[in-house]
């Protein structure tokens, strides 16, 4: 790869800086050389036709892969400047920092505040009204405290698609983690809670550095910052998502986003 | 006119596929109300308050099944209390450890051969390995022989439940940070919790009616016995020997305890499902 097309944009505070990176599905290289740097509180975005990597290169940012054997990364991922694929990597205390968002919403069996609860309780040891002020603090940031306040005891299941998807992102900001990756995170809402979410995404980044994946190009213009463009496991473009979308420098991306392919 | 054709053509595919699939389900049920009204016909007269007040009687004399039935009680109990854990356990490696290595796939195909064996060579196993050391009958065998019965079904049931808890679900709690054994305990035993407890409740049922595993191990009791290490009267095995006398106030009570096996199953059944829906509902 080409590396001025891909050349990072410049920022003054990289939040994780991938080198060099290499990803495996048993023998299928999924990744090829990925260089790129996530900008702190900023919202990058990845794009790209379906199987082009993006999914899998933001599920090595929590070390995701981990749960299946016959997945590996090699290179390097530096969050804060320290190497997240080192093996000494503590999984639990990385995944504090990194919280993940998933396309489907995963609500867990149980109530909407032991949803929230739950992950909180991994890591600090709160009071009872610490801990009612910590979920009430997670539900108001993920616009979801209105409807849920006076249902704090009902369970998490029993809301909407849209509700789930905000408890989830709720659960994830509970931790106070410094990024927050959203795989698809409303590619399976409808437009209105889409956009709940999206609105959400522009305030959540004055607190959390973003990583979006998504399939749906508007939305990558609409809520990112940064937008790395990717096939088949390359990282074909990278840059200010004004650019990439207006004037991009690889004629991949152009046909791309405009509709002549994938 | 063709696509008129095609049209009544599935009208009419639609209408035999249907009609089949009725006729099924009422030759399935045809045998399953009949066995249900012979059981009541001919086991609810014979069920007189004495069915619960008064001991096994000897042939032409009054009686009742007492002690049978605090005997299938006590060792159904027992047996699900042995097994439940086990099976749970078990099940819960195979779904949630059992991707690498060789142990897993081993002991899922041992399982699903206990899972087939005939109840009367596990009855046959324990009189081997306990009744013959013990050198008597006794509640504890009977119990031991309905707990392997029980372990293969909670495994089996166990282990199909918590694959049908979706990977996002595991992955969500992983991407929290939280460890193995949270994500099983707090988010997929509780996600598959309706499954796993009718799998037990499906054990409960092939239990409270086994008979052949009960012959060599508890054997029965004609008297009333609340001790484990005594031989133990159970429900199956008074039916069976009380169904093949010539006497026909023990044919009447075989009858009773026939019907009294079936409809707590039956309840047994209701039950979990009412109860639970109740619970999934407001929870």
């Amino acid at each position: 790869m080409n590396a001025e097309n891909t050349a990072n944009p410049k920022f003054a505070a990289p939040k994780i800086t991938v080198k060099d990176l290499n990803f495996y599905y048993g023998n299928f290289r999924a990744l090829k050389d990925i260089n790129l740097s996530i900008a702190e509180k900023m919202v990058t975005a990845f794009i790209g036709p379906s199987g082009c990597g993006k999914s899998t290169l933001l599920r090595t940012f929590n070390r995701m892969y981990q749960l299946y054997p016959k997945q590996r990364a090699s290179g390097e991922i530096l969050l804060d400047g320290a190497n997240i694929l080192d093996k000494k990597q503590d999984l639990n205390m990385l995944r504090a920092k990194v919280g993940m968002v998933f396309q489907k919403p995963t609500p867990f069996p149980m109530s909407i505040y032991d949803n929230i609860a739950f992950g909180v309780k991994l890591y600090e040891s709160l009071g009872k009204n610490e801990m009612d002020e910590r979920v009430e603090w997670a539900l108001r940031k993920a616009a979801l405290w209105t409807e849920a306040k006076d249902k704090l005891k009902q369970s998490g299941t029993g809301l909407s698609g849209g509700q789930q998807q905000r408890l989830c992102i709720a659960r994830a900001i509970a931790v106070k983690p410094q990024v927050l990756l959203l795989d698809e995170p409303t590619s399976a809402l409808d437009p209105i809670s889409t956009a709940h979410i999206e609105k959400l995404i522009d305030e959540l980044k004055e607190d959390f550095t973003i990583v979006i994946v998504t399939h749906n190009m508007q939305q990558a213009a609409r809520v990112s910052d940064y937008t790395a463009y990717m096939y088949l496991g390359d990282l074909i473009e990278f840059g200010d998502t004004s650019t990439v979308f207006t004037n991009p420098k690889r004629k991949e991306t152009e046909d791309y986003i405009t509709g002549r392919f994938g | 006119m063709n696509i008129l054709n095609l049209y009544a053509r599935r009208r009419i595919v639609n209408a035999l596929g249907l009609a089949v699939s009725m006729l099924a389900m009422a030759f399935g049920l045809f045998w399953l109300i009949w066995i249900l009204w012979t059981l009541l016909e001919h086991g609810l007269p014979a069920l007189a308050p004495v069915v619960f007040t008064q001991m096994t009687p000897p042939p032409g004399s009054d009686g009742g099944l007492l002690n049978a039935i605090a005997g299938s009680l006590a060792m159904s109990l027992v047996g699900v209390l042995i097994g439940t854990p086990i099976g749970i356990l078990a099940g819960t490696y195979l779904a949630e450890f059992g991707q690498r290595g060789w142990l897993a796939p081993v002991t899922r195909f041992i399982n699903d051969v206990l899972l087939s064996a005939p109840s009367i060579v596990i009855g046959l196993f324990v009189y081997e390995i306990y009744v013959v050391h013990v050198r008597h009958f006794s509640g504890w065998a009977g119990a031991l022989a309905l707990a392997i019965i029980v372990i293969p079904i909670v495994i089996r049931t166990t282990e199909n439940m918590l694959r049908l808890v979706p990977t996002t679900l595991r992955e969500a709690a992983a991407a929290l940070g939280a460890p193995q054994w949270k994500i099983i305990n707090y988010v997929t035993l509780r996600a598959a919790r309706a499954g796993i407890i009718t799998g037990v409740m499906l054990a409960v049922a092939r239990i409270s009616g086994e008979t052949a595993p009960l012959l060599f191990t508890a054997l029965n009791n004609q008297f009333w016995s609340s001790d484990m290490d005594q031989p133990m009267a159970n429900l199956p095995v008074v039916i069976f020997q009380f169904a093949m006398s010539p006497y026909e106030d023990w044919q009447k009570l075989a009858w009773a305890g026939a019907l009294l096996i079936t409809f707590s199953v039956l309840t047994l059944n209701i039950l979990a499902r009412v109860l639970f829906r109740q619970k999934s509902a407001s929870h």
